[in-house]
């Protein structure tokens, strides 16, 4: 058998191979998921149902006050369907960032005991608002039969992308919010507030239409281009704008590089600190 | 041969602002700048143009040393000389300052049993989840999955969430996950102070399988000198965050002795510093004294002796348990005792004020040895208050006692006197 060499030493920003090594940690990232997943709904009624529930509900909500009694526009489609898919998109975001901003404090007995590639927590915990995800996404495929529409054969394409950058801005994100929460527990208290912040500037409730030229401005925040693109290639509610789409793509990179980029200079002390 | 572990000159500082208990938060950071801008401006130039003497602290430094493939190497030293600091470098989990390890193979460390196990999951889930924590393979885990249950002995709970197990089961079922790792290179923190008696000669039985017929590199931490004695050919004394010596383990343990000696003949009274975390409380200090007689930390061993220990409290009507425990050279915790025992289990409740809590020990109860006290307050079952490890160290010698002919080995057998009566009758 292969004997592997390890070298400690004081430690360097980043290197390529850490990405190997979380590779060979893949299987961690799986059991930590997987915990995460099966003691979630430990001694719930209804269990895995919340994962449903609660984006139903608000749902129900919205459409009452924004649709019915507010009559906030909807670029022509019903109002609960279209509140629908930008919930789902939104509620996956801003869960992976709360989970991901505490994760390192949830999981600190393990992290001053043993050593495995730190970046694995924060990835295993939007993995797991992932599959919450998936799990709601089927009350809108049941929507939108109900209400008879069929996604674009583009859109089936540009989902999986959408995706991936709705993944990439909450682990960019998550990441430099758990470095600061490790040394600041201010996140904990300021979180919440700056989410709900967030959902008022990103077109959940309201089409992004409302911006009218200023939209691209808007388009810095990931979520916005994420949405908008979503409900054009599965409502099609405007035309596919891929510019949004790239300009999406570019700001949620920048996102996480910085993230990872925070993560790893502040990984050294966390053993420390925490 | 080529050692399968190189340490070269490691170190490790800490910033001793990056000590202070409990975790910042930014308006901790605020408020110092908007109450002393002044002084705020000139840390900050003075860390810019790198003028500041920052307060360093050096928990390790200029460590030097190899181990060879099959070698069971123990780590002894006092609380706080470093220990645990080299094990986290050696680990992983935090880098050091300076200097470069070389590791040749997989590495497992053990620094505390049950990592990451997960009271909602059962005892099969939580194998799989506490392996793959410790770098095993899923495939390896269920190769020895018969076998780690075993050895746990836990039969029939397997599939029962942990957080319904006894402490004792849920300590066999850590320990077993981690005694099967198969790694080239164990490193071990102490774990074997935990579990009831039978497991702990199970566990060092397992130890002894793994060093002597597995051949397996193990380092080894602990606070018992005897299971270092039993399974440790080398090891190293750290002091002061420094090697002290590394050589074969009784020459160290012989230093060890003797330093522990010579502390001795200064100090019979200890005044401890204040540094508690909780400002409510202070242990100022502790003393022994023969009874009705000098202060002294020589005692005969059928001498009765009063340990004193003073104390101050800041706070109105607090019950607090004091407690002290005495340790022998072995690290054997031989007895403790509270003052609630002499108030019939009742906690005394302090007012604000200074405090002398004043513990007879009786003559012919330990056995002649060296011993520590470790000295603690703490609301019962909340949290601890003040904690002192080897507050004081004391000596009790032999005035012809029963041990005496068994000399250096006495405290092998035992650690307190039996006065048991024997008698004998001739059947025949």
């Amino acid at each position: 058998m292969e004997t592997p060499t390890t070298i400690i030493k004081p430690k360097k920003l980043f290197s390529f191979s850490d990405l190997k090594e979380i590779w060979e940690y893949r299987e961690l990232l799986y059991f930590f998921t997987w915990r995460d997943l099966k003691v979630r709904y430990k001694q719930t009624a209804i269990g895995v149902l919340w994962a449903v529930f609660q984006p139903f509900i608000t749902m129900v909500v919205f459409t009452v006050f924004f649709g019915g009694l507010l009559k906030i526009s909807s670029d022509g489609v019903p109002y609960p369907i279209f509140v629908y898919t930008g919930l789902l998109f939104w509620q996956f975001f801003s869960g992976a960032l709360s989970d991901t901003s505490n994760v390192m404090i949830a999981n600190q007995a393990i992290i001053t005991k043993v050593y495995f590639p730190r970046l694995i927590l924060p990835i295993s915990t939007v993995i797991t608002k992932f599959i919450d995800f998936g799990i709601a996404s089927i009350i809108l495929v049941g929507m939108m039969f109900y209400y008879g529409y069929a996604p674009r054969l583009v859109g089936l394409f540009i989902l999986p992308l959408l995706l991936v950058i709705t993944f990439m801005a909450s682990v960019g994100l998550g990441l430099f919010l758990a470095s600061i929460n490790v040394k600041y527990r201010d996140v904990r208290y300021a979180l919440p507030f700056f989410i709900q912040i967030l959902m008022f500037v990103t077109p959940v409730i309201y089409p992004a239409g409302i911006a009218g030229k200023y939209s691209w401005i808007l388009a810095l925040n990931p979520m916005m281009g994420v949405i908008q693109s979503a409900r054009a290639a599965l409502l099609g509610t405007t035309v596919l704008n891929w510019l949004l789409v790239f300009i999406s793509l570019v700001a949620t990179f920048i996102l996480m590089l910085f993230g990872i980029y925070m993560f790893k200079k502040t990984e050294r002390y966390f053993a420390d600190i925490i | 041969m080529k050692p399968i572990i190189e340490v070269k000159n490691i170190g490790k500082k800490y910033d001793i602002t990056h000590q202070r208990g409990g975790y910042l938060t930014l308006r901790d950071v605020l408020t110092s700048i908007f109450k002393n801008p002044f002084s705020f401006l000139k840390t900050k130039t003075k860390q810019i143009i790198g003028l500041e003497t920052k307060e360093e602290f050096w928990a390790l430094k200029d460590i030097n040393f190899s181990v060879q493939k099959g070698e069971v190497i123990g780590i002894i030293g006092h609380n706080g000389a470093g220990k645990s600091t080299l094990l986290k470098i050696l680990s992983q989990i935090t880098p050091p300052t300076t200097g470069e390890i070389k590791i040749h193979g997989r590495v497992g460390s053990l620094l505390e049993v049950g990592t990451g196990f997960h009271p909602e999951l059962t005892g099969r889930e939580n194998i799989f989840l506490n392996g793959a924590i410790l770098g095993m393979k899923k495939k390896e885990i269920a190769k020895k999955f018969d076998e780690i249950v075993e050895f746990a002995d836990i039969g029939k709970f397997l599939d029962t969430p942990v957080k319904y197990y006894s402490s004792g089961m849920y300590v066999r079922l850590a320990f077993s996950v981690a005694a099967h790792m198969e790694t080239d290179i164990l490193i071990v923190d102490e774990v074997l102070a935990v579990g009831d008696a039978e497991f702990q000669k199970k566990c060092l039985g397992k130890m002894e399988e793994i060093t002597k017929q597995q051949g397996r590199t193990v380092l080894f931490v602990s606070h018992n000198l005897n299971s270092i004695k039993e399974l440790c050919k080398k090891t190293i004394l750290i002091e002061n965050g420094q090697i002290k010596a590394f050589n074969i383990t009784d020459k160290i343990l012989d230093i060890y002795n003797e330093n522990n000696n010579k502390i001795i003949e200064n100090k019979s009274q200890i005044e401890f510093e204040n540094n508690n975390k909780n400002k409510d409380f202070i242990f100022k200090k502790i003393w022994i004294n023969k009874e009705y007689g000098a202060t002294t930390n020589m005692i005969l061993h059928n001498q009765d002796f009063d340990i004193n220990v003073e104390m101050e409290i800041f706070k109105e009507s607090w019950p607090l348990e004091i407690s002290l425990t005495i340790k022998n050279s072995n690290g054997v915790n031989v007895t403790s005792t509270s003052l609630s025992d002499s108030e019939g289990g009742k906690v005394y409740v302090f007012k604000r004020g200074l405090y002398k809590t004043v513990t007879k020990i009786k003559g012919d109860f330990l056995i002649p040895d060296t011993y520590t006290i470790r000295l603690y307050a703490h609301e019962k079952g909340v949290q601890d208050i003040d904690i002192r490890d080897d507050a004081i160290r004391f000596k009790i010698i032999d005035a012809g006692s029963t041990m005496h002919s068994y000399g250096e080995a006495s405290t092998y057998w035992s650690c307190v006197f039996s006065n048991a009566n024997w008698e004998i009758q001739e059947l025949k």
